[in-house]
């Protein structure tokens, strides 16, 4: 087991016009599971392809435990790229399966009994190991495969969106396989994927990046409850944060007609900027009881259980304006008889608000 | 209804049973064909006398399969032709189902396990090898990453006394301006961990010749993909005195089956000493050389073995002065054709006419050895027939050729030998199975839960 440490770490395509990972820093801790999320093109993939020894690092360097690995090839670094191979060989048994690229890195035959009985043991698969991998299940023959990078003892797992192929059952079942597996082997682990919903379920810690930049990384609470900017703010949460711009008033921030107050420390970290963005969960809007708060105007409204989900725009836009706003959430907990088209008043829940400056897209408050 | 990508469709294929899942197609729309191990269901379909391969797995995996296969096919590299994607199927209870990719089956092919069998020489493991080493580095070459390297992902043809090798699976593919260092290792280092997996699971079936080593069978794949790639690309330093050395390097590719489209030729200011290195190769010298003569399309080793008959037909006719292409004509009216025509109707589907002809002049050489004169091309392809051609297996669907080699034992599916003989166990009781993981374990749920991870991070 090891610590993982990008130092800086760049890479630059021949002929592109900006880095696909641009001085990326991030030390990940021995035994912890990080997950690289982002959207397509941020340079998530291209980071653990640097790791792996896949890609070019040229600038900044790759550290694994005191090891710099930054020039060294793939197979020198001690690393498990898992689910690469996972084809079953039918002649073979489970055991075997498991344990066969052992055998060729010379590995004694009881050191090698030893690594897939333990490995089986975890999987749940020691009375399978004599069996030939005939009728495996597509979940068991998932277990065989992490068996295999299992028993190399690698001091890092990658993993480059491992479920991507897999059906919806099988990657629900597997998701979880992976989280509790890494957690009883402790093994540090990378794991690359664009669903956040994986990605906050399953990592010790995220790491959202953007553009071949990281954003922020952190646990996945606090990247909810305090995104370091407008990105990480909008790419985490499901449904989104509603991000409402306004101008900078006495108090607060003026959205329509009502001003959202916001602390004067915090409006004096605006330096001077007449607008911000005002970042409210779907989760933390309440229904006025006076009248006041943001006004929006209903277009659907979802029941779903004891919650109910309203979906609108702010009040008082014209029909063009509608099609081309910000929608708005709310998930709001009393049932409150709302319907279409009505205008709701909503204010948002003390001190679960964020703000952002409009010109550097960072958090202020 | 299901809806199909394609951009030549055929139209036989539609009202195949696509709302069944592939596994319980019957067995009417079927032909068992040898194959390699497939974690996905795979199965050959046969429409009239078109043969397709079909790949069930989920619609994202099999269009860019299908965008990969569309790209190598473009770059002119061998791989298996893309037909289409069927995806939108829904089984007759309404239920989903994954996309199915098809190819083309590729006509004289032979999968690794049906040309392995106790017995089989050293020399044509080798050769197999060889032919996957030349095809992997050909891939390298035009930046594809094939991330899957494995026997049963290549289907050989012959080529003359040779293999040439075709990718067949191309899910895990990714085709980039040009790989590092690192990726191909990392491709080479998957070659050697699938292949050695394969050779066990033969030597486990008792398929593999007791004198044949696994370990000793990658390194092997090792050490040639290493000597071709430094043949291909690497840089070669030497006095300025030895000049012929860069004419000797375009001939070595040459020979290696490779074209020099582009050389660096670097000079040092005082002009002691040069430096070359090929920037862009393409293989297929011989078979582009003999296509252009000849219209024939054939493999690379046996263009050679052509083009060398056609060297020595220029001798033999003496007609050292004549214009290749004009040369050219007159063997293909003279040589080729006569032999080729000369092959029963029924015999034909044996070998392709090309290989035919490098094994009719095989024997004509043996022949005449034995014999001690020159046997004419005549005589020898009318004893071809008979003592060779007429005895072999048919090859253009080669399942004939298939049998689960070693010992008589049967396949539990002849349709999947990724599922073992007939004759094992039934599996135990899984624990995770009903539950599709560890008891106790904490299912994570498939939206975002905040509420979940609240309590989980407080313990």
């Amino acid at each position: 087991m090891a610590t993982v440490s990008f130092k800086d770490a760049t890479r630059v395509y021949p002929g592109a016009d900006h880095p696909a990972v641009d001085k990326l820093n991030l030390e990940i801790g021995d035994g912890e599971f990080m997950v690289l999320v982002g959207p397509s093109g941020c340079g998530k993939s291209t980071s653990l392809r640097m790791l792996a020894g896949l890609e070019e690092v040229n600038a900044g360097a790759i550290h694994i435990g005191d090891r710099n690995v930054t020039d060294l090839p793939p197979k020198d670094r001690d690393i498990a790229m898992v689910f690469q191979n996972y084809a079953l060989y039918p002649h073979m048994t489970v055991a075997d399966n498991m344990g066969f690229a052992l055998k060729m890195q010379n590995v004694p035959k009881a050191d090698r009994e030893k690594r897939v009985l333990e490995a089986a043991k975890l999987l749940g698969l020691e009375s399978f190991l004599s069996r030939k991998p005939k009728a495996l299940s597509g979940g068991q023959r998932q277990r065989v495969a992490m068996g295999r990078a299992i028993v190399r003892q690698p001091q890092v797992f990658l993993m480059d969106e491992p479920l991507s192929n897999l059906d919806a059952k099988l990657r629900v079942s597997t998701r979880t396989q992976i989280a509790a597996l890494q957690q009883r082997l402790g093994v540090t682990t990378v794991y690359v994927t664009h669903d956040q919903v994986e990605a906050m379920t399953m990592g010790d810690r995220v790491a959202v990046m953007k553009d071949g930049l990281l954003q922020q990384v952190a646990s996945p609470l606090e990247l909810y409850d305090t995104p370091r900017n407008l990105f990480v703010a909008g790419f985490i949460g499901s449904p989104a944060m509603n991000l409402i711009a306004g101008s900078v008033v006495d108090g607060g921030v003026q959205v329509g007609d009502y001003v959202v107050p916001v602390a004067r420390d915090i409006l004096a970290k605006a330096n001077g900027e007449a607008d911000l963005t005002i970042g409210i969960r779907p989760e933390h809007f309440h229904t006025s009881e006076d009248g006041q708060g943001i006004a929006i105007d209903i277009a659907v409204v979802e029941e779903l259980g004891a919650d109910s989900y309203l979906y609108g725009t702010l009040a008082g836009l014209s029909a063009d304006e509608k099609l081309n706003a910000n929608q708005i959430v709310a998930r709001l907990q009393s049932r409150h008889p709302l319907t279409k088209r009505e205008i709701v008043r909503l204010e948002p829940d003390a001190g679960r608000m964020h703000v952002f400056s409009n010109k550097t897209g960072d958090r202020i408050s | 209804m299901p809806r199909f990508l394609a951009a030549q469709p055929d139209a036989r294929l539609l009202p195949l049973p696509w709302h069944t899942p592939l596994a319980e197609w019957p067995h009417e729309h079927l032909v068992a064909l040898p194959r390699g191990i497939s974690r996905h269901v795979v199965r050959f379909i046969q429409v009239g006398d078109e043969v397709y391969a079909a790949k069930e797995v989920i619609e994202t995996a099999a269009v860019h399969e299908y965008r990969m296969l569309t790209d190598l096919h473009r770059l002119g590299t061998p791989a298996v032709e893309p037909t289409g994607v069927v995806t939108n199927r829904v089984s007759s209870e309404g239920e989903p189902l994954d996309s199915i990719l098809l190819t083309r089956h590729l006509q004289f092919s032979l999968p690794y396990r049906s040309l392995f069998s106790s017995g089989v020489r050293r020399e044509t493991v080798s050769r197999l090898l060889d032919a996957m080493v030349v095809l992997l580095a050909r891939l390298h070459l035009i930046g594809f990453l094939w991330g899957d390297v494995s026997l049963s992902n290549i289907l050989f043809r012959r080529d003359a006394g040779e293999f040439a090798a075709y990718l067949v699976d191309a899910e895990t593919g990714e085709l980039h301006d040009r790989l590092s260092d690192g990726q191909r290792l990392h491709d080479l280092e998957i070659a050697m961990v699938n292949l050695f997996g394969e050779f066990s699971d033969l030597e486990a079936g008792r398929m593999l010749d007791e004198s044949l080593d696994p370990l000793g069978l990658v390194q092997q794949i090792e050490a040639r993909y290493r000597d071709l790639w430094c043949e291909l690309t690497g840089l070669e330093r030497f006095a300025g005195s030895e000049l012929y050395r860069i004419e000797s390097r375009v001939r070595r590719l040459n020979e290696l089956g490779f074209d020099v489209a582009e050389l660096d030729i670097h000079t040092s200011p005082t002009g002691d000493t040069i430096s070359i290195q090929p920037k862009v190769v393409d293989a297929g010298h011989h078979s582009r050389r003999l296509l252009r003569l000849t219209g024939l399309d054939t493999e690379e080793n046996q263009a050679r073995r052509l083009l060398n008959d056609l060297d020595t037909y220029r001798a033999r006719t003496n007609q050292g002065h004549v214009e290749e292409s004009v040369l050219a004509h007159q063997w293909l009216t003279n040589a080729f054709e006569p032999v080729v025509t000369a092959i029963p109707p029924e015999l034909a589907g044996k070998r392709e006419p090309a290989q035919i002809f490098h094994e009719v002049l095989d024997y004509r050489w043996y022949q005449s050895q034995r014999e001690n004169r020159e046997v004419p091309l005549t005589e020898a392809v009318h004893g071809y027939v008979r003592d060779v051609l007429s005895v072999l297996p048919d090859e253009v669907i080669s399942h004939e050729s298939f049998s689960p080699l070693g010992e008589q034992r049967q396949l539990a599916n002849p349709l999947d030998p990724s599922q073992g003989f007939v004759d094992e166990d039934e599996m135990p009781e899984d624990p995770w199975e009903s539950e599709a993981f560890a008891p106790g374990t904490e299912v994570l749920p498939d939206f975002l839960d905040i509420e979940a991870l609240r309590r989980r991070a407080q313990g």
